[in-house]
């Protein structure tokens, strides 16, 4: 059977799996092109001019077709995993030929020399690089609002924020243009716009997927995370991406399992945590009633839900608002007008000069605020008082983690986030943003894999709950992942109409 | 510990970025909000961290290993020269500086 014609003449192939258009194109069944032209028929009919989404800042469509086409002319070889599927990638991944902004001014323009590993990867699968899309400014934000670029509108609700940082990435897969994408997590920059959008987002362990090529914001906690538009999406794309590089010393040599088995995991025996601190009285009531309904599906399918306790999640923002700013102040330190992008000549007309000059237009307000901050609690007499102080309960919030796996808990199961995406311009608060990330952060200060999973609406807005799993063991998280989607209703359980 | 604008000053010079004076008591004003939200961090008792019954150290990646220090050759993807801006005697040109004062060539 033909594909329907989408928009602008090209096939709609939206529903098809990642992994159906990669043995349609490896078997000769679709044109080698047909799933790239049909994202680009998609970014044109959503996606640019005033109220688009604003989900794409660079693409190259006649070089995406000719990297499909050298994909197809391997055809007698073995299948390639990815052959021919469009990938949209977080613009703070270094790619060749496509710009690298990190949603900033400070880089305008400029692209990589090199690739990171995470991209030759996803080539080598098969993939083709479709587009480069929006983020909150070197990944700092919750809500893709930072961007020096505009924002991002959520495909599901567009007077809406899609979340951040990698909105970009998720308003791609929620609005049907690609299947797999990329983002990056520090805080929960991926879960936490899946959650809003309504599609997949996975962060692996801290270590399983290599971050040479990522550009860095805070390197203990920056890991590259994916997008589906189903778990199987997001399995087979993090397959492709995940294990050992020796250019990234911080990645481990740890076995990738084959993702995509652990549909066939039973639920029975399988105790999951339901943690009390992640559902607070303050918890958006939708939210928590969809999270019940979704602990009672699992229930149903054999796992005891057990309740635990994390008792100091409440500490992660603070904790992580001091860590991550702490780093960001030195990994940015490297864009002076120097090495990289924009330079702006000083009123001294002397280095110093350049140097304020270039790192104040080029950064906006959110960034130069966490510098400003970074500095700060790293400088001579607060070092102390506030960032060992922080990972001294760091390392309080990370064996809260390892005591609770180690009573038996296989996975916990928790809301992705506390609100539903809220409204373009709605938070003007700093610090009340960094709030978006409390059920999310904590992960990331402890290095453990999570991933938000659609549950259902509330208000017609998406909800995602939140599995995070023991170091390495993203099968097992994938597993129940793969069994909640199937007892939920699976694709677009959690997001309407997605247009 | 309230953030004064001579401390925004001072770290702005640390961080190399030009602060606008007119931005000044609204970055106070942030920085003093989300610092206050840090102070309950100085209540939590940290002392089984300083004990070492707790390696703070190493908590994040505490099941992840240190590889051996070593590994094959990274060449660059594509000569330096080809993404350069500039090269002469190779060095990598950048733009000049208005304070750049050449050296006086020797005479023969």
């Amino acid at each position: 059977m033909s594909p329907a014609a989408g928009a602008g003449g090209a096939p709609d192939l939206s529903a098809l799996s990642a992994a159906e258009v990669a043995d349609r194109v490896a078997s000769g069944a679709l044109a080698p092109e047909a799933a790239v032209d049909a994202a680009f028929a998609r970014a044109d009919a959503v996606d640019a001019g005033r109220g688009g989404l604003n989900a794409v800042l660079h693409s190259d469509r006649e070089a995406a077709r000719a990297d499909a086409r050298a994909v197809a002319g391997r055809r007698g070889k073995a299948p390639l995993p990815l052959a021919g599927v469009p990938v949209a990638v977080k613009d703070n991944i270094a790619t060749l030929g496509l710009p690298t902004t990190c949603g900033s001014r400070i880089l305008e323009g400029y692209v990589s020399p090199f690739e990171a590993t995470v991209i030759a990867r996803l080539r080598a699968a098969g993939a083709v690089i479709a587009a480069k899309t929006n983020m909150d400014e070197f990944a700092m934000g919750s809500s893709t609002e930072h961007s020096a670029y505009g924002p991002t509108r959520n495909p599901v609700d567009r007077a809406r924020v899609p979340g951040g940082s990698s909105g970009g990435s998720a308003a791609a897969v929620a609005c049907g243009m690609v299947r797999v994408a990329l983002g990056s997590e520090t805080g929960g920059s991926v879960r936490q716009p899946a959650s809003f959008c309504g599609v997949v987002g996975v962060k692996p362990t801290y270590g399983r997927v290599s971050r040479y090529g990522l550009v860095a914001f805070a390197s203990s906690l920056d890991q590259v995370g994916v997008f589906g538009r189903t778990v199987d999406d997001a399995a087979l794309g993090l397959q492709v991406i995940a294990g050992l590089d020796p250019r990234d010393a911080t990645s481990a040599d740890v076995p990738v399992p084959a993702y995509r088995e652990a549909a066939a995991v039973p639920l029975k025996g399988m105790v999951i945590g339901k943690p009390k601190e992640y559902y607070p009285p303050t918890l958006d009531a939708g939210i928590r009633a969809r999270c019940e309904e979704a602990l009672e599906a699992l229930k149903a399918l054999g796992a005891e839900v057990r309740d635990v306790s994390l008792p100091h999640t409440s500490l992660a923002i603070p904790v992580y608002y001091i860590v991550a700013p702490a780093e960001a102040s030195s990994n940015l330190a490297r864009f002076d007008g120097v090495r990289y992008g924009l330079r702006v000549a000083g009123g001294d007309g002397g280095l110093r000069g350049m140097y304020e000059a270039t790192r104040s237009r080029g950064f906006g307000a959110e960034v130069t605020r966490r510098i400003l901050l970074g500095t700060y609690v790293l400088s001579a007499g607060y070092y102390d008082a506030y960032y060992k102080k922080a990972m001294d309960v760091r390392a309080l919030i990370t064996d809260d983690f390892r005591a609770v796996f180690a009573s038996g808990v296989h996975v916990l199961f928790t809301p992705t986030t506390p609100t539903p995406a809220f409204e373009i311009g709605a938070i003007s608060d700093p610090y009340e943003m960094y709030l978006s990330d409390i059920f999310t952060a904590t992960a990331n200060l402890a290095g453990n894999p999570a991933m938000s999973v659609p549950v259902g609406q509330v208000r017609t807005l998406p909800v995602g709950g939140q599995i995070i799993a023991p170091h390495f063991e993203e099968y097992r998280m994938f597993g129940v992942a793969y069994a909640l989607e199937r007892a939920l209703g699976g694709v677009g359980a959690g997001a309407g109409a997605h247009r | 510990m309230a953030v004064t604008n001579d401390d925004v000053r001072h770290i702005a010079m640390l961080a190399r970025l030009g602060v606008d004076e007119s931005r000044m008591p609204s970055l106070v004003a942030e920085l003093n909000g989300i610092l206050g939200h840090m102070e309950v961090l100085s209540r939590v008792d940290t002392a089984r961290v300083r004990d070492g019954q707790i390696d703070a150290s190493s908590a994040a990646v505490s099941e992840m290993w240190l590889r051996p220090d070593e590994g094959p050759p990274l060449p660059l993807l594509a000569p330096r020269e080809s993404f350069a801006p500039q090269v002469r005697d190779g060095l990598l040109l950048v733009p000049r500086l208005a304070t750049h004062v050449d050296e006086p060539e020797e005479s023969a």
